[in-house]
C-alpha cells in the first residue's frame, strides 16, 4: 500500500487561483479598464483605446510577472534557508541576506560619490544593479555560512545573521552620510520596494537569472529531503553535504540578490510563505513543497500588490510596507493557533 | 585469532580515534584492532566519556581517524564513495531530529535515498524494502503519524526501521536505549537480537545497559582507559577484561552471575 499522498488536486486548485488572481491583479490600477477589454488586449485583439494597450502590456502585465517572480523566488529562498539551517525562523531577511543585497545596491548608488569615479563609469545598467545585489547577498551569506561552520548552535547562527544585517545597515548609513541628497533619495525609493517600473528588457534579465537559480534547485531536492533528518543522517545517506550546501547557498543568494536588485528589499514573504504552505500541504517533501511554496508566494505577492493599489487608486503604497503590515499579523496568528511550526 | 576473511564485515587496524584541532591532536583511544563477523549482535561498552561515540563515528566514516584504518568487507572505508558507503552501512544516532512534518512512512522512505533517482522516486523494490522494514519493527500502526507525536520508544523503532530500509549489511546504533524505560529497552534489545538472527545483518550498538547487553549480545567491545578488548562474553571474562571496565568502588563484576553487581560496604 502506498501512503505517499498525491497532491494533484491541490496543485490544480492553486494554479487556477494563481491565474485568476493574476488576471484580477491586471484589472487593478489608477485607470479603470473593463475586464472584457483587458482580455481582448491580452489575446492580441484590437484595443478600444491605444493608451489602454500601453497600460496593460507595458505596465500592468510586467508588474504582475514581476510580482510572480518575486513572490515565488523569495518563498523558495525562505524554504531552502529554513531546511538548511533547520530553523523555522530562518529566511533571507532574518539571516541578513537581503541586507547584504541592499548593501551591494547602496555601494553602487551611493558609492559613486564616496569612491569617486570607479563606480561612476559602471552607470546604472540593469546588469550592474543585479550583479551588485547578488554580490552583496552572496558575501553576507558566505560570511554567515563560515560562522555557521564554527558554531553548531542554530540560535547563534540566526544572531550572527542579524549582526551581519546590522553591519550592512551601519555601512549603508555611513555611505548615506557622505552622499548627495539626490542619491540618497534614489536609494530610499529603491528601499521602499516596487514591483512596477520594470521594462520588458529588465524582466528578461530578471527571468534569466531567476531560471538559473531554479535549475540549481533541481539538484538539491534530494539533499533537502534528507537534511530534514539533520546533517549527520543526510551524510549517512550518501549526500555530499558540502556540495549540496554550496548549491543551496548559491541558489538562495542568486534569487534573493536578483529580486532585491529589481524590486527592493521585500520583507516577510520569505519567512512566512513556507509556513503558510506547510499548513496547507501537510508535507515535508521538497518535491512537493518547492512548487507549492512558489505558487503560494506568487499568489500572496499579487494580493499584496493589489492592496498596495487600492487605497487611493492614484498612488501606490510601498509594497514592502504592505507585506509586513498584512504578513506579520498572519504569521503571529498562525503560530498562536497552531502552537507548532516546522522546519 | 584465525577467522576466515570472508566472514569479517568490519575490521580496524591499529585505529586511533580522537579529535584534531588545528595542529593539535587529542587521542582518545588507540591501537584498536577489531574483527567483527557477519551476523553478530555486538555491544560496545564503556564508561561515560571514554570514547564510545567517537569510536562509532569513526568506524561509520562520519569522523576521520587519527591513525590506522577501518575496512568494510575488506575494502578500506576511505575508498568508498558517499553512496557506496550508504549502501553498506546505516546508522541510528542519538541526536534529536530537527522538527518537521515528516510522517513515519516518509521518514523511513528517506532510508532509500542511496537507491532512488535524482528526484527521489520510489521503485517497486524500494517500496518492498520499506514495507519489510515496517513489518520487522512492528510499526505498521504508526505509519501515517507525524514522527514528532511518537514516544521515545516508538521513535527508536522507527529510526531502526529507517536504517533497515537502507538495506545495509552493517547497522550501527549509538545508545539506542537512552531515555527508554526498562520495558522499552528490553523491547529494543529483543528486536535487535531478532534482526540479527533472521537477517544475517551485523548490528553494533553502544549502550550503558551493561547487564542487559550481556544477556542479548553475541560479542562485546570493551573500551577502557588502557585498551580496547573484543570477544565473546566468556572470552572476555576469562581475560578479566570486565574488571577494569568501570574502575569503581560502587560496582563489581560478578563472574558467576556474569553481571555487574552493586558493591555493598562490608
Amino acid at each position: 500500500m502506498r501512503t505517499t499522498k498525491s497532491y494533484t488536486k491541490q496543485f490544480i486548485l492553486l494554479i487556477i487561483a494563481l491565474l485568476g488572481i493574476a488576471f484580477l491583479n491586471i484589472n487593478f490600477g489608477s485607470v479603470s479598464i473593463p475586464s472584457k477589454d483587458i482580455l481582448s488586449i491580452l489575446s492580441g485583439g484590437p484595443p478600444v483605446k491605444d493608451s489602454w494597450e500601453i497600460i496593460i502590456l507595458n505596465f500592468r502585465v510586467p508588474k504582475a510577472i514581476t510580482a510572480i517572480l518575486v513572490g515565488s523566488g523569495l518563498s523558495i529562498s525562505g524554504l531552502l534557508m529554513q531546511t538548511l539551517f533547520r530553523n523555522p525562523l530562518a529566511g533571507p531577511f532574518v539571516l541578513g541576506i537581503s541586507s547584504g543585497a541592499s548593501l551591494g545596491v547602496a555601494i553602487l548608488i551611493l558609492g559613486a560619490g564616496f569612491f569617486g569615479g570607479v563606480f561612476g563609469g559602471l552607470a546604472m545598467s540593469n546588469w550592474s544593479l543585479a550583479i551588485a545585489a547578488i554580490a552583496g547577498s552572496g558575501l553576507v551569506l558566505l560570511a554567515v555560512m563560515l560562522a555557521a561552520n564554527k558554531v553548531r548552535n542554530t540560535m547563534s547562527i540566526l544572531i550572527i545573521g542579524l549582526m551581519f544585517g546590522s553591519l550592512s545597515a551601519a555601512f549603508i548609513s555611513v555611505l548615506s552620510y557622505f552622499s548627495e541628497a539626490s542619491k540618497i533619495q534614489q536609494y530610499i525609493f529603491w528601499g521602499f520596494g516596487s514591483l512596477g517600473n520594470l521594462s520588458w528588457e529588465e524582466i528578461g534579465v530578471f527571468a534569466c537569472i531567476f531560471s538559473v537559480g531554479i535549475v540549481g534547485i533541481l539538484f538539491v531536492i534530494k539533499p533537502l529531503n534528507s537534511l530534514l533528518l539533520g546533517e549527520n543522517y543526510a551524510k549517512s545517506l550518501g549526500i555530499n553535504i558540502k556540495k549540496s550546501r554550496n548549491i543551496i547557498l548559491i541558489v538562495t543568494s542568486l534569487l534573493t540578490g536578483v529580486i532585491t536588485a529589481f524590486a527592493g528589499p521585500i520583507a516577510f514573504i520569505g519567512l512566512a510563505v513556507p509556513h503558510m504552505t506547510k499548513l496547507v500541504f501537510k508535507s515535508s517533501n521538497h518535491k512537493i513543497l518547492i512548487p507549492a511554496v512558489a505558487i503560494v508566494g506568487a499568489i500572496i505577492l499579487l494580493i499584496c500588490d493589489m492592496i498596495a493599489q487600492l487605497p487611493t487608486s492614484e498612488f501606490t503604497l510601498p509594497i514592502n510596507a504592505i507585506t509586513s503590515l498584512f504578513g506579520a499579523p498572519i504569521v503571529i496568528w498562525l503560530l498562536i493557533r497552531k502552537k507548532k511550526i516546522f522546519v | 585469532m584465525t577467522v576466515k576473511k570472508t566472514h569479517i564485515v568490519l575490521a580496524t587496524k591499529d585505529l586511533s580515534i580522537g579529535y584534531r584541532q588545528r595542529k593539535k591532536q587529542q587521542i582518545i583511544a588507540s591501537d584498536i584492532n577489531l574483527h567483527i563477523e557477519a551476523g553478530k549482535f555486538v555491544a560496545l561498552l564503556g564508561k561515560n566519556g571514554i570514547g564510545k561515540s567517537t569510536l562509532l563515528r569513526t568506524i561509520s566514516g562520519v569522523q576521520e581517524a587519527l591513525g590506522g584504518s577501518t575496512s568494510l568487507k575488506a575494502k578500506e572505508i576511505s575508498k568508498f564513495s558517499n553512496v557506496e558507503l550508504a549502501k553498506a552501512l546505516s546508522v541510528v544516532l542519538t541526536e534529536r531530529l530537527p522538527e518537521s512534518q515528516l510522517t513515519v512512512y516518509q521518514l523511513i522512505t528517506l532510508g532509500r535515498q542511496p537507491y532512488t533517482n535524482w528526484i527521489d522516486t520510489l521503485s517497486g523494490t524500494d517500496i518492498e524494502k520499506i514495507d519489510w522494514a515496517i513489518e520487522m519493527t512492528e510499526i505498521a500502526h504508526l505509519k501515517n503519524r507525524p514522527f514528532y507525536e511518537l514516544s521515545d520508544g516508538q521513535l527508536q523503532r522507527v529510526l531502526i526501521a529507517r536504517a533497515l530500509a537502507q538495506d545495509t549489511d552493517l547497522i550501527i546504533l549509538d545508545e539506542p536505549t537512552a531515555h527508554l524505560d526498562i520495558h522499552h529497552t528490553i523491547k529494543i534489545f529483543t528486536l535487535l537480537q531478532k534482526l540479527v538472527e533472521t537477517t544475517d545483518k551485523t548490528i553494533i550498538i553502544s549502550t550503558h545497559e551493561v547487564n542487559l547487553a550481556m544477556q542479548f549480545a553475541n560479542n562485546f567491545i570493551l573500551l577502557d582507559e588502557e585498551k580496547c578488548h573484543h570477544g565473546t562474553l566468556d572470552e572476555l571474562i576469562s581475560e578479566n577484561s570486565f574488571d577494569t571496565l568501570f574502575r569503581s568502588n560502587l560496582i563489581k563484576f560478578n563472574r558467576s552471575l556474569k553481571q555487574f553487581v552493586i558493591q555493598k560496604d562490608n
